[in-house]
């Protein structure tokens, strides 16, 4: 080594020393890092946690820039939006990101809450951690509920008129509560204005919050694995989980490679299918929002759609929203519902593959349903997937104590 | 294992969309394709100049400008201004009308759209149709068979000629026939269409001529990085078992 590289390395560690003795960086690093031990058989399913952060990541950067040149008002919203499309310099792919970033958000979020049920990761100790998760998904469906608003097109402005109606159905305090949303008798210049308050402010806020309770919560239990076996159970003289390795740096390498992997995708969807086919961003919604045409077909994005069809199924406007209420809300429920003594869905019998597999048809089916026109037939479909929906978390609570279980090993396996 | 967790999504995923609603928003499917190519600057420049002889006068297209126009179709600010921009607007200006939307809403029942953004929201398979659709009944009112009672008549009319609606014997639905040519033959007419529905496509988005070919790079810097991440990954992970 030469005199001068030992020299910067010298001064390097002489500075981190300096901010060390100020500030717990070295105590962090390990702590959440270096001495981090999450269990070595994370599979694909366990990628979904770190592209939900990244696309948070993707959501702020991009709607620091799209508030730039967005005006929050009924009269310029919408021409706002073009411009940023046309005038801004790379105003597209900022606005591209930020809309098929939403997207992403959802669907890499299901994804992480269906890992949850096949591999038990809600399951005792880790309730709180799911609970937090469940807080962050509730505020990420008002987040995009909000954003989805501010382009004021047709289905933005339509869309939302459906949503804030639905708190009319609430007997006595309905309609004032409407209104109190709204901020005035019809969906206005208030209404986008608070819209956006709350869009950029308030809800990521709190959900940047609760992203760190989230984790807080995660870094004390340590991670669940495909397994279900709780790898702190076993560790070596030392005290490390002998199935545990670093997460810095065998994880940081991996979700690096997963992160590109992911991006690829995201990048295909920017570049090559910004409105997939209608699903991303909405025919109706490139028409500016128009008080008096109510759209021929109106229908939540697509995230939104099983819980929807739900709403739909229900002949009775009250007991359609308390139920679409009640199938977001027991899904808190999930840690206490699955009474197994065993985890992971690798060593539970027959009865929970089923289980789980219809339930996730249902969901599935019930948001493609939740965007279809409504015939008659598929009225009777969506009752059907609500019935299935909802069997679901009924029968998990009274087969999971008795059902079957395989031998649960000792260690991870491969 | 990791194949196993993505076979399992890919078996839901695949049970659940085979069947049923098509859920696809976008209507009518039975449309004939539109054939256009918006990398075809010729096809966009012709389209370009029917858009603002033809359309431009009911409709705006006020979220576009024509110097974007003239950058993104190789037309010099000289050329659009001279043969392109009708009355007094200048080169950065976005491209509004003079009619009044009242005026215009009392004359056609209704104020006609603003079209930047019109085949997006309608599609380009959609507007070739239509703009090929229209006839005239039996009340000698312009019509159209792609929106039934629509408040746009014929502008191009004297292009394309004069279609009424035939019944043949049992045909209910009855099928568009030329009654009286126009100055153009059915395939000039068609090609005409189909230069302006690009033009309106292109419109739409005037990002999309540059996003394909960013894309284009983007995705070759992802692979390489990802392989890259990937060897670096497997070196790591070459001492945990």
């Amino acid at each position: 080594m030469s005199e001068q590289s030992g020299a910067v390395i010298k001064t390097a560690n002489g500075l981190l020393q300096w901010v060390d003795k100020r500030l717990p960086v070295l105590d962090f690093w390990n702590a959440h890092l270096a001495k981090y031990y999450a269990p070595k058989n994370f599979n694909f399913w366990y990628y979904m946690g770190g592209f939900a952060l990244l696309v948070l990541v993707i959501q702020i950067l991009s709607g620091i820039f799209l508030t730039m040149h967005y005006k929050p008002s009924a009269a310029e919203a919408f021409a706002s939006v073009e411009y940023i499309m046309r005038d801004v310099e790379w105003g597209w792919l900022i606005r591209y990101m930020h809309s098929t970033g939403a997207s992403f958000f959802f669907i890499v979020v299901y994804l992480h809450m269906f890992r949850s049920l096949l591999y038990g990761s809600h399951r005792k100790p880790r309730e709180l951690l799911w609970v937090f998760g469940m807080l962050i998904y509730l505020l990420l469906m008002a987040e995009a509920f909000f954003g989805y608003v501010l382009p004021w097109g047709q289905m933005s402005y339509w869309g939302a008129q459906v949503i804030i109606n639905l708190f009319g159905a609430i007997p006595m305090i309905g309609e004032p509560l409407t209104e109190w949303i709204r901020g005035d008798f019809f969906i206005s210049d208030a209404t986008i204005n608070r819209f956006f308050a709350l869009h950029v402010i308030a809800l990521p806020i709190a959900l940047l919050g609760l992203v760190v309770l989230h984790l807080s919560a995660l870094h004390q239990t340590g991670s669940n694995n495909p397994d279900g076996i709780e790898i702190k159970e076993n560790k070596d003289e030392e005290g490390i989980p002998k199935d545990g390795i670093p997460f810095h740096p065998y994880y940081t390498v991996k979700d690096i490679f997963g992160a590109s992997m992911f991006l690829l995708v995201f990048a295909f969807v920017i570049f090559f299918w910004p409105e997939a086919g209608g699903l991303f961003l909405e025919h109706d919604n490139f028409v500016a929002a128009d008080p008096l045409v109510t759209p021929e077909h109106i229908k939540p994005v697509w995230y939104f759609t099983p819980f929807y069809a739900i709403l739909k199924a229900v002949p009775d406007k009250l007991m359609g929203v308390i139920l679409m209420g009640v199938s977001v809300g027991v899904l808190f429920l999930l840690p206490w519902l699955d009474r197994s003594p065993v985890k992971s869905i690798r060593y539970k019998g027959a009865w929970y593959k089923i289980l789980v597999f219809s339930f996730a048809i249902a969901f599935i089916r019930l948001g493609m349903l939740g965007m279809a026109e409504g015939t008659p037939a598929q009225t009777i479909e969506m009752r059907v997937w609500t019935f299935v929906y909802f069997s679901f978390f009924i029968l998990l609570f009274f087969l999971s104590k008795g059902g079957s279980t395989k031998p649960v090993p000792d260690r991870v396996t491969h | 294992m990791k194949i196993n967790a993505i076979k399992t999504l890919l078996a839901v995923l695949l049970l659940a969309l085979t069947s049923g609603p098509a859920a696809a928003a976008g209507g009518a499917s039975n449309l004939e394709p539109s054939g256009i190519n918006v990398n075809d600057t010729a096809s966009l420049q012709r389209g370009a100049k029917v858009f603002l002889n033809y359309c431009l006068s009911c409709h705006e297209a006020s979220y576009m400008r024509y110097k974007r126009l003239s950058e993104d179709l190789g037309l010099s600010e000289e050329m659009v201004m001279d043969n392109m921009i009708f009355g007094d607007a200048k080169i950065g200006d976005l491209m509004t009308i003079a009619m009044d939307p009242e005026d215009s809403a009392r004359w056609f029942g209704k104020t006609p759209p603003n079209l930047t953004l019109i085949a997006r929201a309608r599609g380009a398979d959609w507007l070739y149709g239509f703009l090929r659709s229209f006839y005239q009944d039996e009340n000698g009112r312009w019509n159209n068979l792609l929106l039934p009672n629509a408040a746009m008549p014929h502008v191009m009319w004297s292009l394309q000629g004069i279609q009424v609606m035939s019944h043949g014997e049992g045909d209910e639905a009855g099928q568009l026939e030329l009654q009286t040519p126009g100055l153009m033959s059915l395939e000039e007419y068609d090609d005409t269409i189909r230069d302006l529905v690009a033009y309106l496509d292109y419109m739409s988005e005037p990002a999309k001529l540059k996003r394909k070919n960013v894309g284009v790079w983007v995705m070759l810097f992802l692979a390489v990085f990802a392989f890259m991440a990937y060897l670096l990954k497997a070196e790591f992970w070459r001492d945990v078992h």
